[in-house]
């Protein structure tokens, strides 16, 4: 009696233990950061492709920030369990190509006979994720920065109803809307990667050497030039004058513009979607494409957010059916919807014209800002994308030093030339790895 | 001291081992791996890993940016430290005295504690955001400074020393409330009788019969202030602006797990748990002599 009760508590443990998949389907682990309603979308995607075949079932699991998720395959790859798709951001797009840890998809969709349209995939995006002319990771979720602006706000100082197209008219604007009392006059989120990273690449000023990474590892900034100086300078005044508001790092400053309080602001096109949710009944608002400073050349703004890495290590059956998610992914119908309900690119020149055909854009003027700054722009080898090892602690160092700037501690260029000695040392750091 | 005798010989050996195993699995593995990481120069995913010997190190001690990293750890945990102790005996003392409604006092005081740093760290965040925090607003009335911690960096310490305290007040004060009712009513009487003042009582009798518990929580909060607060740092100030909240905690979080620079990271972990041990074998070394039993 005793012990036939062990047997089955060992049993049962054992069951317990085994993963519970049916044995028809194949699982493919994929790891995201997408939270809240973006994550939800993730998920709805996820169940959409599960429910159109039986081969495969994709589980998406949410692992944090973009940061804590790549760590988790870092971990994950370590211990030799890594996940089969992970999705990772633009900024760790270097750690990745050169980890020897990731299966290209290009590769993958060639062995797996899954045929794509590369040349569909609209022009940033396949040159900020392809080396050689080969895609390397499945885009997946990209945005670019953009502007907003309160349009009671703007009534209320005074203005038309108009954005700023150039950092002139920021200026004057900000300033009218400082003297009419608004708190905020202008903001911006994401400060690197908007007001030092896009900046650069729009007015087709090199960010970094080697072609901003993409000839080779990159490793000195050149963000200490005149162009930077002279924005830098700009913003220091503005912060001195009260004109401009540091929200702080990451996408903090947000919260400012979400309250209501900020006539101007820049963030990510992705941002679209919580403002729209935030501003409902409360203030109404516009957008427009990222202001111009006179006298430096047109380039183009850049793209952020993240893509799909394949990692390496598992069988090729399961590496199949990543293929046809991929394929699923890429599809004209899911890149329209997936445009549609979060305020991404839209990834594809196929999904663009279906959401114009379909009113959409008509309907949401908004999301149309940014499709027509990037397809406005010219794409140069300054303006491609951004590919550095060590972007994050790069991005760091940079925003410590903006931080500097703008509360008046330093000067313009001596927070930049700091910037840049920090910089070059992280990024030879990262050279010397993989020299 | 009392010595237990065990009948067998391997009973406290099995006793122990569990203990032990966690120690080892936990502290001692992870320690020395971090030991052995500051060698090297090592990628992310493992695929590179290169010997660079004390190189770490030496990037580390060239950098005027760690040296103020130390400098900004060792003013936060002494600030916290001491005024954390102040604070919490003062209260303490207070909560010692006879008053209606004590028990719902003393539970009150205690409540901080059951708090996680970093959800601590989300509570001052809003009390005290420049936009649209509480404080800001409230001090608005009274001066035209601006708080912005997004860009002072000495308001942006203040801040989290001020959280810092708060988080560990409930862990200090139940610990000098229970230091406090050990110590003899007949001592403090036979002193009033002698025309000790309430202050010679407190200094001449009730703080020096307190300095166990005193030298206990000093070791123990000055090694929460070095560690334990980074879910504090992480959640409120990311150690801006500029690098002036930067403790060497955070830091080496940042450059480890942020930045995946994992050899740069242990070498500064390795740092910290050298100095942290230094200073606690120098508190038992020198400041323990003062502590009475």
């Amino acid at each position: 009696m005793k012990r036939s009760t062990l047997t089955m508590l060992v049993a049962a443990a054992l069951l317990a233990v085994l993963p519970a998949t049916s044995i028809a389907a194949t699982e493919i682990q994929f790891w995201h950061a997408m939270t809240s309603v973006l994550g939800e979308r993730v998920n709805e995607m996820a169940a959409k492709f599960n429910a159109s075949q039986s081969d495969y079932v994709v589980k998406a699991v949410p692992k944090g920030t973009y940061p804590e998720t790549l760590n988790a395959a870092v971990a994950a790859y370590r211990a030799k369990q890594p996940p089969h798709i992970v999705q990772v951001y633009e900024v760790g797009t270097q750690t990745m190509l050169s980890s020897g840890a990731v299966y290209p998809v290009y590769q993958l969709m060639k062995d797996h006979g899954v045929a794509i349209d590369w040349n569909d995939l609209i022009g940033p995006v396949k040159s900020y994720y392809s080396t050689g002319g080969n895609l390397y990771s499945m885009a997946f979720n990209s945005s670019t920065p953009i502007l907003y602006y309160n349009k009671d706000l703007f009534k209320k100082a005074g203005l038309a109803d108009k954005a700023p197209t150039t950092w002139d008219e920021v200026e004057t604007m900000a300033k009218k809307l400082h003297g009419a009392g608004v708190k905020c006059a202008f903001s911006s989120a994401w400060p690197s990667w908007v007001l030092v990273e896009n900046m650069h690449a729009y007015h087709d000023q090199p960010f970094a050497d080697q072609s901003n990474g993409f000839d080779g590892l990159a490793t000195t900034l050149k963000i200490n030039g005149p162009f930077g100086i002279k924005m830098m300078e700009q913003l220091a005044r503005g912060a001195k004058e009260g004109w401009f508001t540091y929200g702080g790092r990451l996408n903090k400053a947000e919260a400012l513009m979400t309250a209501g309080e900020c006539g101007i602001f820049m963030s990510s096109s992705a941002y679209i979607g919580n403002l729209t949710r935030a501003a409902e009944g409360k203030f109404t608002w516009g957008t427009g494409s990222l202001p111009r400073l006179s006298g430096f050349p047109q380039g183009n703004s850049i793209i952020g957010g993240a893509t799909l890495w394949v990692m390496k290590g598992a069988k090729a059956e399961e590496y199949k059916g990543v293929a046809q998610f991929f394929k699923y992914v890429a599809s004209t119908e899911n890149q329209a919807w997936w445009a549609g309900v979060t305020g991404y690119l839209p990834l594809t020149n196929g999904a663009a014209k279906a959401l114009e055909a379909s009113g959409h854009y008509a309907k949401n003027p908004n999301q149309k800002t940014a499709v027509t700054q990037m397809s406005n722009g010219k794409t140069t080898p300054n303006s491609q994308g951004i590919r550095l090892g060590n972007f994050t602690s790069v991005r760091d160092a940079i925003e410590e030093q903006m931080e500097h700037i703008f509360s008046g501690n330093k000067t313009a260029k001596q927070g930049l030339d700091e910037a840049v000695a920090k910089s070059n040392e992280i990024l030879k750091e990262f050279a010397a790895l993989y020299k | 001291m009392k010595r237990t005798v065990f009948p067998n010989r391997w009973l406290p050996y099995a006793l122990v081992a569990p203990q032990l195993a966690v120690t080892i699995a936990f502290f001692f593995w992870p320690a020395f791996d971090s030991l052995r990481l500051s060698l090297y120069r090592a990628s992310p995913f493992g695929d590179r890993l290169i010997f660079i010997g004390l190189g770490n190190f030496q990037r580390l001690l060239s950098d005027p940016a760690y040296f103020r990293s130390v400098a900004t750890s060792f003013i936060f945990s002494a600030l916290v430290t001491v005024l954390g102790l102040a604070v919490a005996l003062l209260l303490a003392a207070l909560a010692n005295a006879k008053i209606r409604g004590l028990a719902v006092y003393r539970t009150l005081l205690l409540w901080p504690y059951g708090i996680a740093p970093a959800i601590a760290g989300v509570i001052w965040l809003f009390v005290f955001h420049p936009s649209f925090g509480v404080l800001p607003y409230l001090l608005s009335f009274v001066t035209t400074y601006q708080f912005n911690w997004f860009l002072k960096g000495w308001v942006a310490l203040v801040l989290i020393v001020v959280a810092a305290i708060w988080k560990q007040f409930g862990y200090n004060l139940a610990f000098y409330l229970a230091g406090l009712q050990a110590i003899p009513g007949s001592v403090l009487e036979a002193a009033s009788v002698d025309g000790a003042g309430p202050i010679r009582r407190f200094f001449a009798i009730t703080f020096p019969l307190l300095s166990p518990v005193t030298f206990f929580l000093f070791t123990l909060n000055m090694t929460f202030s070095f560690f334990e607060t980074f879910g504090l740092v992480h959640a409120v100030t990311q150690g801006g602006p500029g690098d002036s909240t930067s403790i060497l905690v955070f830091r080496a979080w940042k450059d480890g797990f942020e930045g995946l620079q994992l050899g740069y990271s242990a070498a500064q972990s390795v740092i910290l748990m050298l100095l942290v041990v230094a200073l606690t074998a120098a508190q038992f070394r020198f400041a323990e002599k003062r502590v009475t039993y």
